[in-house]
Protein backbone atom coordinates (compact mmCIF):
# COMPACT_ATOMS: atom_id res chain seq x y z
CA UNK A 1 0.00 0.00 0.00
CA UNK A 2 1.37 3.38 -1.00
CA UNK A 3 1.93 5.94 2.15
CA UNK A 4 0.09 8.84 2.51
CA UNK A 5 1.86 11.70 0.65
CA UNK A 6 0.65 15.49 0.30
CA UNK A 7 -0.87 16.90 -2.87
CA UNK A 8 2.27 18.61 -3.83
CA UNK A 9 4.55 16.00 -3.20
CA UNK A 10 3.02 14.18 -5.88
CA UNK A 11 2.34 16.82 -8.58
CA UNK A 12 6.41 17.22 -8.67
CA UNK A 13 7.47 13.41 -8.36
CA UNK A 14 5.13 12.86 -10.99
CA UNK A 15 6.15 16.27 -13.38
CA UNK A 16 9.99 14.98 -12.68
CA UNK A 17 8.87 11.35 -14.01
CA UNK A 18 7.01 12.75 -17.19
CA UNK A 19 9.82 15.07 -18.36
CA UNK A 20 12.30 12.45 -17.82
CA UNK A 21 10.66 9.82 -20.23
CA UNK A 22 11.45 10.57 -23.65
CA UNK A 23 10.14 7.99 -25.58
CA UNK A 24 8.12 6.31 -22.78
CA UNK A 25 7.92 6.99 -19.34
CA UNK A 26 6.98 3.46 -17.51
CA UNK A 27 10.60 2.44 -17.22
CA UNK A 28 10.81 6.14 -14.66
CA UNK A 29 7.76 5.23 -12.80
CA UNK A 30 9.66 2.26 -11.63
CA UNK A 31 13.12 3.95 -11.03
CA UNK A 32 10.96 6.89 -9.25
CA UNK A 33 8.19 4.94 -7.67
CA UNK A 34 10.07 1.93 -6.64
CA UNK A 35 14.17 2.41 -6.61
CA UNK A 36 14.40 6.34 -5.57
CA UNK A 37 11.51 7.28 -3.38
CA UNK A 38 10.54 3.61 -1.94
CA UNK A 39 7.00 4.18 -1.74
CA UNK A 40 5.85 1.10 -3.88
CA UNK A 41 7.53 -2.61 -4.05
CA UNK A 42 8.43 -4.04 -7.19
CA UNK A 43 5.62 -6.48 -6.19
CA UNK A 44 2.98 -3.58 -5.73
CA UNK A 45 4.52 -1.77 -8.99
CA UNK A 46 3.56 -4.68 -10.97
CA UNK A 47 -0.12 -5.05 -9.51
CA UNK A 48 -0.42 -1.54 -9.85
CA UNK A 49 0.66 -1.24 -13.60
CA UNK A 50 -1.16 -4.95 -14.26
CA UNK A 51 -4.32 -3.16 -12.93
CA UNK A 52 -3.86 0.15 -15.50
CA UNK A 53 -3.08 -1.61 -18.26
CA UNK A 54 -6.80 -3.91 -17.71
CA UNK A 55 -8.30 -0.13 -17.96
CA UNK A 56 -8.45 1.44 -21.15
CA UNK A 57 -6.83 4.42 -22.32
CA UNK A 58 -3.32 5.83 -21.39
CA UNK A 59 -1.68 3.11 -19.41
CA UNK A 60 1.08 5.72 -17.68
CA UNK A 61 -2.10 7.72 -17.45
CA UNK A 62 -4.22 5.47 -15.54
CA UNK A 63 -1.29 4.71 -13.51
CA UNK A 64 -0.93 7.90 -11.63
CA UNK A 65 -4.84 7.91 -11.48
CA UNK A 66 -4.94 4.92 -9.05
CA UNK A 67 -1.70 5.76 -7.11
CA UNK A 68 -2.50 9.03 -6.68
CA UNK A 69 -6.13 8.11 -5.19
CA UNK A 70 -4.54 5.78 -3.05
CA UNK A 71 -1.66 7.95 -1.33
CA UNK A 72 -4.08 11.15 -1.04
CA UNK A 73 -7.77 10.43 -2.15
CA UNK A 74 -9.41 12.11 -5.01
CA UNK A 75 -6.90 15.11 -4.84
CA UNK A 76 -4.25 13.02 -4.73
CA UNK A 77 -5.19 11.45 -8.37
CA UNK A 78 -5.93 15.14 -9.56
CA UNK A 79 -2.11 16.18 -8.74
CA UNK A 80 -0.67 12.93 -9.32
CA UNK A 81 -2.58 12.90 -13.36
CA UNK A 82 -1.84 16.77 -13.62
CA UNK A 83 1.80 16.29 -12.78
CA UNK A 84 2.25 13.79 -15.61
CA UNK A 85 0.65 15.69 -18.24
CA UNK A 86 1.06 19.53 -17.30
CA UNK A 87 4.24 20.70 -18.67
CA UNK A 88 5.01 17.22 -21.13
CA UNK A 89 1.46 19.15 -22.88
CA UNK A 90 3.04 22.84 -22.63
CA UNK A 91 6.08 21.43 -24.61
CA UNK A 92 4.18 19.42 -27.16
CA UNK A 93 2.17 22.74 -27.73
CA UNK A 94 4.84 24.56 -27.86
CA UNK A 95 6.16 22.49 -30.84
CA UNK A 96 3.45 22.60 -32.32
CA UNK A 97 3.12 26.69 -32.46
CA UNK A 98 6.72 26.75 -33.12
CA UNK A 99 5.89 23.59 -36.34
CA UNK A 100 3.43 26.39 -37.41
CA UNK A 101 5.83 29.25 -37.51
CA UNK A 102 8.36 27.68 -39.14
CA UNK A 103 6.87 24.12 -40.78
CA UNK A 104 6.85 26.04 -43.90
CA UNK A 105 10.74 26.68 -44.24
CA UNK A 106 11.90 24.26 -46.46
CA UNK A 107 14.80 22.65 -43.89
CA UNK A 108 12.05 22.25 -41.32
CA UNK A 109 9.82 20.91 -43.67
CA UNK A 110 12.44 18.20 -44.72
CA UNK A 111 13.52 18.16 -40.98
CA UNK A 112 9.39 16.63 -40.27
CA UNK A 113 9.68 14.08 -43.10
CA UNK A 114 12.72 12.07 -41.82
CA UNK A 115 11.28 12.73 -38.11
CA UNK A 116 8.18 10.64 -39.07
CA UNK A 117 10.07 8.45 -40.84
CA UNK A 118 11.66 7.22 -37.83
CA UNK A 119 9.29 7.79 -35.81
CA UNK A 120 7.33 5.53 -38.07
CA UNK A 121 9.98 2.81 -37.25
CA UNK A 122 10.36 3.29 -33.85
CA UNK A 123 6.49 2.17 -33.84
CA UNK A 124 7.01 -0.97 -35.65
CA UNK A 125 9.99 -1.88 -33.75
CA UNK A 126 7.51 -1.23 -30.54
CA UNK A 127 4.99 -3.61 -32.44
CA UNK A 128 7.99 -6.30 -33.24
CA UNK A 129 8.51 -5.90 -29.17
CA UNK A 130 5.29 -6.50 -28.50
CA UNK A 131 4.75 -9.36 -30.53
CA UNK A 132 6.98 -11.78 -28.43
CA UNK A 133 3.87 -11.78 -26.04
CA UNK A 134 1.36 -13.26 -28.75
CA UNK A 135 1.85 -17.00 -28.66
CA UNK A 136 3.15 -18.76 -32.31
CA UNK A 137 0.03 -20.52 -32.97
CA UNK A 138 -2.23 -20.07 -35.67
CA UNK A 139 -5.24 -18.49 -33.95
CA UNK A 140 -3.49 -15.69 -32.12
CA UNK A 141 -1.20 -14.63 -35.18
CA UNK A 142 -4.49 -14.76 -37.45
CA UNK A 143 -5.73 -12.37 -35.19
CA UNK A 144 -2.59 -10.12 -35.64
CA UNK A 145 -2.93 -10.29 -38.90
CA UNK A 146 -6.42 -9.93 -39.30
CA UNK A 147 -6.34 -6.92 -37.35
CA UNK A 148 -3.31 -5.36 -38.94
CA UNK A 149 -5.11 -6.07 -42.77
CA UNK A 150 -8.32 -4.69 -41.32
CA UNK A 151 -7.13 -1.26 -39.80
CA UNK A 152 -3.98 -0.91 -41.82
CA UNK A 153 -4.56 -1.77 -45.68
CA UNK A 154 -8.33 -2.27 -45.62
CA UNK A 155 -9.05 0.98 -43.59
CA UNK A 156 -11.92 -0.41 -42.21
CA UNK A 157 -13.37 1.79 -39.31
CA UNK A 158 -11.49 0.09 -35.63
CA UNK A 159 -15.13 -0.34 -33.99
CA UNK A 160 -16.14 -2.98 -36.70
CA UNK A 161 -12.71 -4.76 -37.10
CA UNK A 162 -12.83 -5.26 -33.06
CA UNK A 163 -16.39 -6.05 -33.00
CA UNK A 164 -15.07 -8.76 -35.53
CA UNK A 165 -12.04 -10.07 -34.02
CA UNK A 166 -12.08 -8.70 -30.20
CA UNK A 167 -14.70 -11.43 -29.19
CA UNK A 168 -13.43 -14.10 -31.34
CA UNK A 169 -10.20 -13.45 -29.30
CA UNK A 170 -11.18 -13.50 -25.75
CA UNK A 171 -13.10 -16.66 -26.61
CA UNK A 172 -10.76 -18.80 -27.57
CA UNK A 173 -8.28 -17.51 -24.84
CA UNK A 174 -11.47 -18.08 -21.86
CA UNK A 175 -11.28 -21.83 -23.87
CA UNK A 176 -7.87 -22.05 -23.62
CA UNK A 177 -7.31 -22.39 -27.06
CA UNK A 178 -3.57 -21.31 -27.34
CA UNK B 1 -6.76 23.27 -40.46
CA UNK B 2 -9.87 25.02 -39.70
CA UNK B 3 -8.64 28.80 -38.36
CA UNK B 4 -9.18 29.14 -34.89
CA UNK B 5 -11.66 32.13 -34.56
CA UNK B 6 -13.83 31.25 -31.57
CA UNK B 7 -16.71 31.07 -34.56
CA UNK B 8 -19.34 28.56 -34.08
CA UNK B 9 -18.10 26.65 -37.10
CA UNK B 10 -14.93 25.05 -34.63
CA UNK B 11 -17.63 23.73 -32.44
CA UNK B 12 -19.27 22.16 -35.20
CA UNK B 13 -15.97 20.32 -35.60
CA UNK B 14 -14.67 20.02 -31.72
CA UNK B 15 -18.13 18.11 -30.60
CA UNK B 16 -18.04 15.67 -32.95
CA UNK B 17 -13.87 14.82 -32.74
CA UNK B 18 -14.41 15.15 -28.99
CA UNK B 19 -17.26 12.26 -29.13
CA UNK B 20 -15.20 10.06 -31.41
CA UNK B 21 -11.70 10.55 -29.44
CA UNK B 22 -13.79 9.79 -26.21
CA UNK B 23 -15.18 6.91 -27.58
CA UNK B 24 -11.45 5.71 -29.12
CA UNK B 25 -10.44 6.13 -25.38
CA UNK B 26 -12.18 2.99 -24.39
CA UNK B 27 -11.18 0.75 -27.37
CA UNK B 28 -7.15 1.44 -26.26
CA UNK B 29 -7.09 -1.78 -24.37
CA UNK B 30 -4.15 -3.73 -24.06
CA UNK B 31 -1.47 -1.65 -26.11
CA UNK B 32 -1.85 1.86 -25.02
CA UNK B 33 -3.35 4.66 -27.01
CA UNK B 34 -0.77 3.89 -29.76
CA UNK B 35 -3.07 1.18 -31.37
CA UNK B 36 -5.84 4.02 -31.77
CA UNK B 37 -3.52 6.21 -34.25
CA UNK B 38 -5.46 4.86 -37.50
CA UNK B 39 -8.79 4.98 -36.52
CA UNK B 40 -7.97 8.64 -35.50
CA UNK B 41 -6.31 9.12 -38.93
CA UNK B 42 -8.93 7.25 -40.89
CA UNK B 43 -11.80 9.66 -38.78
CA UNK B 44 -9.39 13.51 -39.16
CA UNK B 45 -7.65 12.73 -42.55
CA UNK B 46 -9.86 10.35 -44.54
CA UNK B 47 -13.59 11.00 -43.53
CA UNK B 48 -13.52 14.22 -42.92
CA UNK B 49 -10.79 15.74 -44.42
CA UNK B 50 -9.47 18.19 -41.66
CA UNK B 51 -5.81 17.69 -41.28
CA UNK B 52 -3.47 15.84 -44.43
CA UNK B 53 -1.67 12.06 -43.50
CA UNK B 54 1.47 14.36 -43.76
CA UNK B 55 0.45 16.74 -40.96
CA UNK B 56 -0.85 13.55 -39.41
CA UNK B 57 2.69 11.80 -39.47
CA UNK B 58 4.34 15.14 -38.14
CA UNK B 59 2.17 15.40 -34.95
CA UNK B 60 2.79 12.23 -33.88
CA UNK B 61 6.43 12.59 -34.57
CA UNK B 62 6.69 15.78 -32.52
CA UNK B 63 4.86 14.61 -29.84
CA UNK B 64 7.38 11.76 -29.65
CA UNK B 65 10.43 14.22 -29.62
CA UNK B 66 8.69 15.83 -26.79
CA UNK B 67 9.20 13.98 -23.25
CA UNK B 68 5.96 12.53 -21.23
CA UNK B 69 3.47 10.02 -22.28
CA UNK B 70 2.80 9.17 -25.70
CA UNK B 71 -0.84 10.15 -25.56
CA UNK B 72 0.24 13.98 -26.52
CA UNK B 73 0.11 13.10 -30.10
CA UNK B 74 -3.88 13.28 -29.42
CA UNK B 75 -3.20 16.50 -28.34
CA UNK B 76 -1.27 17.94 -30.74
CA UNK B 77 -4.02 16.17 -33.71
CA UNK B 78 -6.78 18.29 -32.10
CA UNK B 79 -4.63 21.04 -32.19
CA UNK B 80 -4.20 20.92 -35.70
CA UNK B 81 -7.86 20.36 -36.49
CA UNK B 82 -9.47 23.15 -34.50
CA UNK B 83 -6.64 25.05 -32.64
CA UNK B 84 -6.65 25.33 -28.77
CA UNK B 85 -10.51 24.44 -28.46
CA UNK B 86 -9.56 21.14 -30.34
CA UNK B 87 -6.39 20.46 -28.31
CA UNK B 88 -8.35 20.72 -24.93
CA UNK B 89 -11.13 18.58 -26.05
CA UNK B 90 -8.98 15.67 -27.59
CA UNK B 91 -6.91 15.74 -24.09
CA UNK B 92 -10.09 15.72 -22.38
CA UNK B 93 -11.65 12.91 -24.48
CA UNK B 94 -8.91 11.05 -24.73
CA UNK B 95 -8.07 10.95 -20.62
CA UNK B 96 -11.81 11.57 -19.22
CA UNK B 97 -13.72 8.35 -19.46
CA UNK B 98 -9.89 5.88 -18.67
CA UNK B 99 -9.51 8.42 -15.91
CA UNK B 100 -13.69 7.58 -14.12
CA UNK B 101 -12.73 3.96 -14.87
CA UNK B 102 -9.58 4.14 -12.80
CA UNK B 103 -10.95 5.90 -9.72
CA UNK B 104 -13.50 3.53 -10.23
CA UNK B 105 -12.00 0.89 -10.09
CA UNK B 106 -9.45 1.89 -7.43
CA UNK B 107 -12.50 2.79 -5.25
CA UNK B 108 -13.95 -0.46 -5.77
CA UNK B 109 -11.18 -2.92 -5.19
CA UNK B 110 -7.83 -2.74 -3.46
CA UNK B 111 -5.04 -4.71 -4.55
CA UNK B 112 -7.58 -7.30 -5.98
CA UNK B 113 -6.08 -9.81 -9.12
CA UNK B 114 -7.85 -9.97 -11.91
CA UNK B 115 -10.64 -12.89 -12.18
CA UNK B 116 -10.63 -15.21 -15.10
CA UNK B 117 -12.87 -13.41 -17.30
CA UNK B 118 -10.32 -10.13 -17.43
CA UNK B 119 -7.50 -12.52 -18.18
CA UNK B 120 -9.14 -13.64 -21.20
CA UNK B 121 -10.17 -10.40 -22.50
CA UNK B 122 -6.52 -9.34 -21.41
CA UNK B 123 -4.86 -12.72 -23.49
CA UNK B 124 -7.38 -12.40 -26.11
CA UNK B 125 -6.84 -8.61 -26.93
CA UNK B 126 -3.05 -8.94 -27.00
CA UNK B 127 -2.69 -10.31 -30.33
CA UNK B 128 -4.81 -7.58 -31.57
CA UNK B 129 -3.63 -4.68 -29.80
CA UNK B 130 -0.18 -5.84 -31.73
CA UNK B 131 -2.07 -6.02 -35.14
CA UNK B 132 -2.95 -2.53 -34.48
CA UNK B 133 0.31 -0.87 -33.43
CA UNK B 134 2.11 -2.64 -37.04
CA UNK B 135 -0.93 -1.02 -38.52
CA UNK B 136 0.11 2.36 -36.70
CA UNK B 137 3.77 1.97 -38.22
CA UNK B 138 2.62 1.38 -41.31
CA UNK B 139 -0.13 4.55 -41.25
CA UNK B 140 2.81 6.75 -40.15
CA UNK B 141 5.16 6.00 -42.96
CA UNK B 142 2.72 5.88 -45.53
CA UNK B 143 1.59 9.33 -44.70
CA UNK B 144 5.28 10.67 -43.34
CA UNK B 145 6.04 12.51 -46.73
CA UNK B 146 8.69 10.10 -47.44
CA UNK B 147 6.61 7.08 -48.96
CA UNK B 148 9.35 5.80 -51.21
CA UNK B 149 12.45 3.49 -50.75
CA UNK B 150 14.08 6.06 -48.82
CA UNK B 151 11.39 6.56 -46.39
CA UNK B 152 11.12 3.19 -45.92
CA UNK B 153 14.80 2.41 -45.77
CA UNK B 154 15.02 5.15 -42.96
CA UNK B 155 12.08 3.65 -41.09
CA UNK B 156 13.39 0.07 -40.67
CA UNK B 157 17.26 0.98 -40.42
CA UNK B 158 15.63 3.25 -37.08
CA UNK B 159 13.41 0.05 -36.20
CA UNK B 160 16.62 -2.23 -36.49
CA UNK B 161 18.44 -0.42 -33.89
CA UNK B 162 15.89 0.15 -31.74
CA UNK B 163 15.60 -3.78 -31.54
CA UNK B 164 18.69 -4.55 -31.50
CA UNK B 165 20.33 -1.72 -29.02
CA UNK B 166 19.68 0.00 -25.98
CA UNK B 167 20.00 3.27 -27.51
CA UNK B 168 17.60 6.07 -26.79
CA UNK B 169 15.07 6.59 -29.15
CA UNK B 170 15.52 10.30 -29.15
CA UNK B 171 19.16 9.98 -30.87
CA UNK B 172 17.67 8.74 -33.68
CA UNK B 173 14.54 11.01 -33.70
CA UNK B 174 17.13 13.60 -33.88
CA UNK B 175 18.86 11.73 -36.91
CA UNK B 176 15.81 11.67 -38.51
CA UNK B 177 15.70 15.28 -38.79
CA UNK B 178 19.33 15.39 -39.97
CA UNK B 179 19.01 13.25 -42.35
CA UNK B 180 15.80 15.20 -43.80
CA UNK B 181 17.75 18.50 -43.55
CA UNK B 182 20.31 17.22 -45.63
CA UNK B 183 17.90 16.01 -47.99
CA UNK B 184 18.04 12.08 -48.21
CA UNK B 185 14.42 11.85 -47.41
Amino acid sequence: MPPKISPLTLFLAFSEMALSGFGGVLPFAYRHLVERRRWLTPEDFTKLLAASQVMPGPTICNLSVMFGYRSAGIGGSAMALGGMIALPTAIVLGLGVAWHEFGALPPVHRALTGMSAVVAGLVLATAMKMSRAVPRHAVPVSLSVVAFLGVGLMRFPLFAVIAFVGPIGILLAWREHW
Amino acid sequence: MIPDSGDAPVWSVVAPMFLHFALLSLMAIGGGVVMVAPEMQRYVVDSHHWITAEQFSAAFALAQAAPGPNFLYITLVGWEVAGWAGAAAATLAILGPPTLLSVAMVRASANRAPGPLARAIGKGLVPISVGLVFATGWILLRGSGSWDFRGATLALLAAAIVFRTKVNPIWLIAAGAAVGVAGFV
